[in-house]
């Protein structure tokens, strides 16, 4: 097994509605989705956020994009005019998503 | 096949992508989204100092400078550039356009902040739609209150032979619905169809990015993004299309692009709710078709909901922002010491927050603690506290304890240029639902 950042092998997009936050996770290509649907639980991401992400984390799947989206509640400090943060939006949390490390069989990305 | 384009993604976006649009090929369609959740309460103080006021007034101008393509080339325009005036803006756009003949349409009848308390009196709640709380708990707060129309209003007013229709509150992916009804003769319960148009709406409402702006695949190649293309729709009658940009324009439109956008604000993929339809995104099928084209197929949709949506705006108290940069050595810790420090002054003068809160350019502003701990070498940090209370008094008091930092704290300090920080008035989000018997557009079509 080799253990890889998410941002070797999928994109990502963030946005928000209120004090919630989406990332939209998508595999680089077809043969990596079935890799994040195992490996990037919505528990594992609410792991991942922690302290940022005060609420539950919800997951949907969309294989036709070979995308999941995430939702991440309470993790904007209320979100739009409230929020105190610099990214009240919660732009950056596609990338900080990308940080993720799973692992992956050794000859995965040959 | 119909060319729907859009040349806007939000109040404030590019002025010159909407003349770009009109100026370098045919298009039928130019649709302009100005309207943000927090967009109407501004509009609407404007309005409340002048009633001639409350739209969006880069739409004017836009108008203004594009008038010979406008009339020469008979481009439909479609904005929801009315906010909360769409009259005066119909007005002002007859002016801009200086062109006596044009039918221009308006779509209104969204403004309900006048009909709230009849509203909660025969028991409409208008509960939040995040707490659950009703609305009369924040009703003397209120400051705006609109209806979001769908696709089908904008249809109306093209049926009436308008050649610019201005909207107040319609939804954004309306703009593009609205014309392919139109267009096609699509019926109220061609589900599918709707969702088709619905789901390239959403795909082109924030303008370039969808055309490579924002996108992280191969950001560093993308072609002239100094003047980066916004979307194009070539849409079929049977609700198929292809997503496209003008020859020539930097940016790129791919398979990559196009999935990022999809996902951009995305709530449950199968079930996203407009006035129109329920459109279904994971029933989406993409190809690329060619170089900057992306072909949609297959999408479902279902029945709409019985509901509007209503955006409402109301007061919710004050905040100010606060930045000093701090520069090597001991970048961090110093500005550490001077958020600390701070916080200990804020305490002695007795002031009390709902929120303080202290960030770390360069550090940990954008991704906490996943950002890991700095290098002990990191050339500068900025330091950002922000607080917010339900009274103007302390956060006031607070802007004033920036500054003194400068001389009375820890050293090598700098980024004082623009002064004192302003306190804002927070205009908070209050999304609700309104039964759709309660609500109905108001289409006028005039000619100039």
């Amino acid at each position: 097994m080799a253990r890889v950042k998410l941002v070797r092998i999928a994109h990502a997009r963030s946005g928000d509605k209120g004090d919630t936050a989406n990332v939209g996770l998508i595999a680089l290509k077809p043969e990596f989705y079935p890799l994040l649907v195992q490996k990037v639980t919505a528990d594992r991401v609410k792991e991942h956020f922690a302290g940022i992400c005060l609420g539950a984390v919800q997951r949907f799947e969309l294989p036709n994009l070979g995308a999941l989206n995430f939702l991440l509640h309470e993790s904007l400090d209320g979100g739009g005019t409230l929020s105190l943060k610099a990214d009240a939006q919660g732009k950056t949390y596609s990338a900080a998503l990308l940080r993720m490390e799973i692992d992956i069989p050794d000859d995965f990305l040959k | 096949m119909i060319r729907i384009a859009n040349g806007q993604g939000f109040w404030g976006d590019s002025l010159e992508a909407p003349l770009e649009q009109l100026r370098r090929g045919p298009l039928d369609y130019l649709t302009l989204d100005y309207l943000a959740e927090v967009t109407m309460s501004i509009l609407q103080k404007q309005r409340s100092r002048d009633p001639r006021a409350g739209y969006a007034r880069d739409f004017v101008e836009m108008i203004g400078r594009g008038a010979v393509d406008i009339a020469s080339s008979g481009i439909k325009i479609v904005a929801n550039a009315g906010g909360v005036n769409p009259e005066a803006c119909r007005d002002a756009v007859a002016k801009a356009l200086n062109r006596p003949g044009t039918r221009i349409g308006v779509v209104a009848g969204d403004n309900i902040l006048d009909r709230l308390e009849d509203l909660i009196a025969h028991g409409v709640e208008l509960k939040s739609m995040d707490t659950g709380e009703p609305l009369a708990s924040i009703l003397p707060r209120v400051q705006s209150a609109n209806v979001y129309f769908g696709g089908e209003a904008i249809a109306h007013a093209l049926a009436q032979g308008a050649q610019i229709v201005i909207t107040g509150r319609t939804t954004d992916t309306g703009l593009v619905l609205g014309p392919m009804i139109y267009e096609f003769g699509w019926k109220a319960d061609e589900w599918n169809k709707l969702a088709a148009g619905t789901i390239a709406g959403h795909t082109v409402e924030c303008g370039a990015q969808c055309t490579g702006g924002n996108c992280q695949v191969d950001w560093r190649n993308l072609p002239d993004m100094a003047g980066i293309g916004y979307p194009i729709v070539e849409a079929d009658p049977d609700g198929t299309f292809v997503i496209t940009k003008h020859p020539g324009t930097g940016g790129r439109v791919t398979v990559a692009s196009i999935k990022e956008q999809l996902l951009y604000e995305m709530g449950d993929p199968r079930e996203y709710i407009t006035p129109d339809c329920i459109a279904d995104f994971t029933s989406i099928q993409l190809e690329q078709v060619g170089p900057d084209r992306v072909r949609f197929s297959g999408i479902l949709g279902k029945p709409a909901t019985d509901m509007y949506k209503v955006s409402i705006s109301y007061s919710a108290g004050f905040k100010a922002i606060g930045t000093l940069m701090y520069s090597w050595p001991d970048a961090y810790a110093k500005a550490q010491a001077a958020d600390a420090i701070l916080r200990e002054r804020l305490h002695r003068l007795g002031l009390h927050f709902d929120a303080i809160r202290t960030e770390f350019g360069g550090v940990n502003a954008c991704h906490g603690t996943l950002a890991g701990e700095p290098s002990p070498e990191i050339a500068e940090v900025v330091l950002r506290v922000g607080v917010r209370s339900a009274d103007r008094a302390p956060v006031e008091r607070f802007t004033k304890e920036i500054a003194p930092l400068a001389l009375n704290g820890p050293p090598t300090v700098t980024g004082l240029g623009s002064g004192r920080p302003k306190v804002e008035e927070i205009v908070a989000y209050w999304p609700a639902l309104i039964p759709k018997t309660e609500a109905s557009p108001e289409i006028s079509v005039e000619e100039t």
